[in-house]
């Protein structure tokens, strides 16, 4: 990959604009990802626990930030990726992902860029924060 | 502190999952992956993987594909509409796929609480292993559990 031995450290990843997120999309995922917390999909048990409404599951964005890496590198390439759920992404949010660069080393015997990530809604909110480790060869 | 910390180093029932090649496709769908590597057998294998990959973050699914997936929160008495999941980490050993049975191992590392008490946090440690035993990934999770009653 071109893009990926062309990586110094504040190289930015093309980042992953996302639709706005629906109620089917929470629905599709609480059932593919195996999360059946109602909070995410059930607005009784949302109100019942004093929220306005259904908020996204955190591992939905997590899944859209994978999505960010697995396009730029083949994901045998990566060691490691963790995220904080800062925010919670309200049902109709749409997120962007983006990751930037911010050290290279080699480690084992390869070269590896340390990402920091991020994904914000389109209000300015910052939900997501994390950092990813990738082999770049 | 609401939670008691002899929960620490509490380990829960190891869960078994078959990876199955449909599971992966929804999951695809559910979070608008296009990439056919991700979702047609023909390019995966074309792009040298020997069936569908799973993708980065479903490992989290194989704890929750147990009868009741919050069982672990009720054991430690804390009621589910308290908790908000704080941060999630995978450290990767290698790649797995559909076809494989993977088992997750669930315990708890960590309890400490934060601004006199108002957030606690539990630390989640899982380590997923193949049907060898061998190690696959290793998944940390803090949950943070609101503790409104503290409030002044």
């Amino acid at each position: 990959m071109n893009a990926v031995n062309a990586v110094v450290v504040g190289t930015e990843l093309p980042a992953l604009a996302l639709p706005v997120i629906s109620r089917g999309t929470l629905a599709l995922f609480a059932g593919a990802s195996g999360d059946s917390n109602p909070i995410h999909i059930d607005l009784d048990v949302a109100r019942s626990a004093g929220l306005d409404d259904v908020f996204a599951q955190g591992m939905l964005s997590m899944a859209y930030l994978g999505r960010l890496l697995t396009n730029w590198v083949p994901q045998q390439q990566i060691r490691s990726y963790g995220v904080r759920f800062v925010a919670i992404t309200p049902v109709l949010g749409q997120p962007t992902c983006t990751a930037r660069v911010t050290a290279i080393e080699d480690v084992d015997g390869e070269r590896r860029a340390t990402l920091e990530l991020a994904v914000k809604l389109a209000d300015g909110t910052t939900t997501l924060t994390g950092d990813a480790v990738v082999a770049l060869s | 502190m609401a939670i008691d910390t002899k929960h620490v180093g509490t380990s829960f029932e190891p869960v078994t999952m078959d990876i199955e090649r449909g599971r992966l496709v929804a999951f695809a769908r559910a979070t608008g992956q296009v990439d056919p590597v991700y979702c047609d057998l023909d390019a995966a294998r074309k792009a040298g993987h020997p069936d569908l990959p799973v993708p980065p973050s479903f490992l989290f699914a194989i704890e929750l594909e147990v009868p009741d997936p919050f069982a672990w929160a009720t054991r430690m008495d804390i009621d589910l509409n308290t908790v908000l999941h704080g941060e999630q980490r995978f450290d990767y050993h290698r790649m797995a796929y559909a076809g494989e049975r993977l088992t997750a191992s669930p315990r708890i590392d960590d309890i400490y609480s934060k601004h006199s008490g108002v957030l606690e946090f539990i630390v989640k440690r899982s380590a997923v292993t193949d049907e060898a035993g061998l190690p696959v990934a290793d998944l940390t999770s803090i949950i943070v559990v609101r503790n409104p009653a503290v409030l002044p």
